[in-house]
């Protein structure tokens, strides 16, 4: 509860020093829109930010259950296969140094303005987290118990399956902990560079016509779902993979 | 497993000798320990006959034991699933139909029938490593390999692990890698103490395994075995 009480205590803070930011420097409510005006108009435009939330959420779910699918199955086939690990790793390590608002562009003239690009960018945007954090579990298996597991007569197949596979879901579990954050990340990403709906294109949208307030109101719909999905994500990943006896 | 064990020749690592002419048999149906200080090579003679000396050269002949059964210092459970599970974990890595009542007579047999259900976690440590004793029988393999499985435990511990192991290996062939005097002279009805120049046959006692430890003679060969291990080499 004390995290809760924190959380509350810090969103009140930021709002006083919002709150006094417009007091002191008498700003105009276009270039910061106080506090108040921003409720009302998260409470005025509920639906047209409801309707765009989610659009933005539905990319930002599909993608992160490919990404994360598609780092799982990565992750098991470089530690399978040293081969692909030695021609697959220095691509992966390149792809992180180029910048992802870089191929925002290209991903909507081959994609479209449609889902699909804001997809692709979330998916990529999380494939490297997902993909490292398990692989390197992976590769930390207990060597002991992969010697028991072939005196036993087990396969490699098996021994993956069986032991080293179990072991590391910890380690994908925090890959998809960032992966939650860096999601939404990628799907505003391309809702920027070209798109007809979701919190990104409304964002933009609002910006272009001086209705600061929102652009503020979407953006913070954009931050609690973003926290919501990292808060449900983290408690998943609680139940389900974590482990606090692994030895 | 009627035909003795055998390995003779030498091992390398990167080109550093391990141990080298080792000439060594395990009599077929009964306990060999292996005493020898820090280094020189006694887990690595395990090993070879576990097929698990990744990085090891070894020149010579070495009989194949087949599959064989291993006990480490470490239980090596699964911390992710249950009791029964780890019993069983042999038969679920080679695709074999789960035989679960005879996971638990062999959990009965090291007289834990009533934590099946529990995960090694909440176990002790004593009991951790009787999980593994159960794990070990359910191999059911004519050669067993024990790797100072009784090290990590307390002195009251290791004396009943001892005890209980003797009773369910007995009629196997035992391979017994240990730094403890007298545990060999407790367990051993071979016992050798592996040097750099090679193996010392030391006198075991005549006795049933496992001996009382303050049997006259178990006192005696374990005062032997000290005295051979300080002996400047």
């Amino acid at each position: 509860m004390t995290g809760w009480r924190a959380g509350i205590a810090a969103t009140c803070l930021a709002l006083a020093l919002w709150q006094m930011v417009i007091w002191i420097t008498g700003v105009a409510r276009f270039i910061l829109p106080p506090p108040a005006l921003v409720a009302q108009t998260m409470w005025d435009s509920r639906a047209l930010l409801a309707e765009h939330a989610v659009i933005t959420m539905t990319e930002v779910l599909i993608g992160l259950a490919l990404g994360a699918a598609l780092g799982f199955v990565s992750a098991i086939a470089l530690v399978a296969w040293p081969t692909a690990r030695a021609l697959v790793r220095p691509i992966l390590v390149f792809s992180q140094a180029v910048p992802v608002f870089a191929l925002a562009p290209i991903l909507t003239l081959w994609l479209g303005f449609g889902l699909w690009s804001k997809i692709t960018m979330a998916l990529i945007i999380i494939y490297f987290p997902v993909t490292s954090s398990f692989f390197d579990a992976l590769m930390r298996t207990n060597r002991d118990w992969i010697g028991l597991a072939k005196v036993m007569g087990a396969s490699p197949a098996r021994i993956m399956w069986h032991i080293r596979v179990p072991a590391a879901l910890p380690g994908f579990a925090s890959g998809l902990r960032l992966a939650a954050v860096y999601a939404p990340i990628g799907a505003i990403i391309g809702e920027w560079v070209g798109a007809s709906k979701g919190l990104g294109y409304l964002m933009l949208l609002a910006n272009g016509r001086a209705k600061t307030d929102l652009m503020f109101a979407a953006l913070i719909v954009l931050a609690v779902l973003t926290i919501l999905l990292h808060a449900t994500v983290n408690t998943l990943c609680e139940r389900t993979l974590d482990r606090s006896d692994v030895s | 497993m009627n035909q003795p064990l055998r390995m003779t020749g030498s091992a390398t690592i990167d080109g550093t000798a391990i141990f080298s002419q080792l000439d060594l048999t395990l009599t077929p149906q009964s306990w060999t320990c292996l005493l020898g200080a820090s280094g020189v090579g006694k887990s690595t003679v395990l090993r070879l006959f576990a097929g698990l000396a990744e990085g090891v050269t070894f020149t010579g002949d070495l009989s194949d034991p087949g599959r064989v059964a291993m006990m480490a210092q470490q239980d090596l459970l699964l911390p992710w699933l249950n009791v029964l599970d780890n019993v069983l974990i042999g038969a679920r890595l080679r695709g074999d139909r789960l035989d679960k009542d005879r996971a638990r007579d062999r959990l009965a047999q090291v007289g834990l029938a009533d934590h099946a259900d529990k995960l090694p976690a909440a176990l002790s440590g004593g009991q951790r490593q009787r999980v593994a004793l159960a794990r070990t029988l359910m191999e059911d393999r004519a050669v067993v390999l024990l790797d100072e499985p009784f090290s990590a435990l307390d002195a009251l511990t290791r004396a009943q692990m001892q005890e209980l192991t003797a009773d369910l290996l007995s009629g196997r062939t035992v391979l017994l890698v240990t730094h403890d005097p007298s545990e060999a002279a407790r367990l051993g009805q071979t016992i050798l103490i592996m040097t750099p120049s090679g193996l010392v046959d030391v006198t075991a006692p005549t006795t049933s395994i496992p001996r009382d430890i303050s049997a006259p003679d178990v006192l005696r060969a374990q005062t032997d075995l000290f005295d051979q291990l300080r002996r400047p080499v």
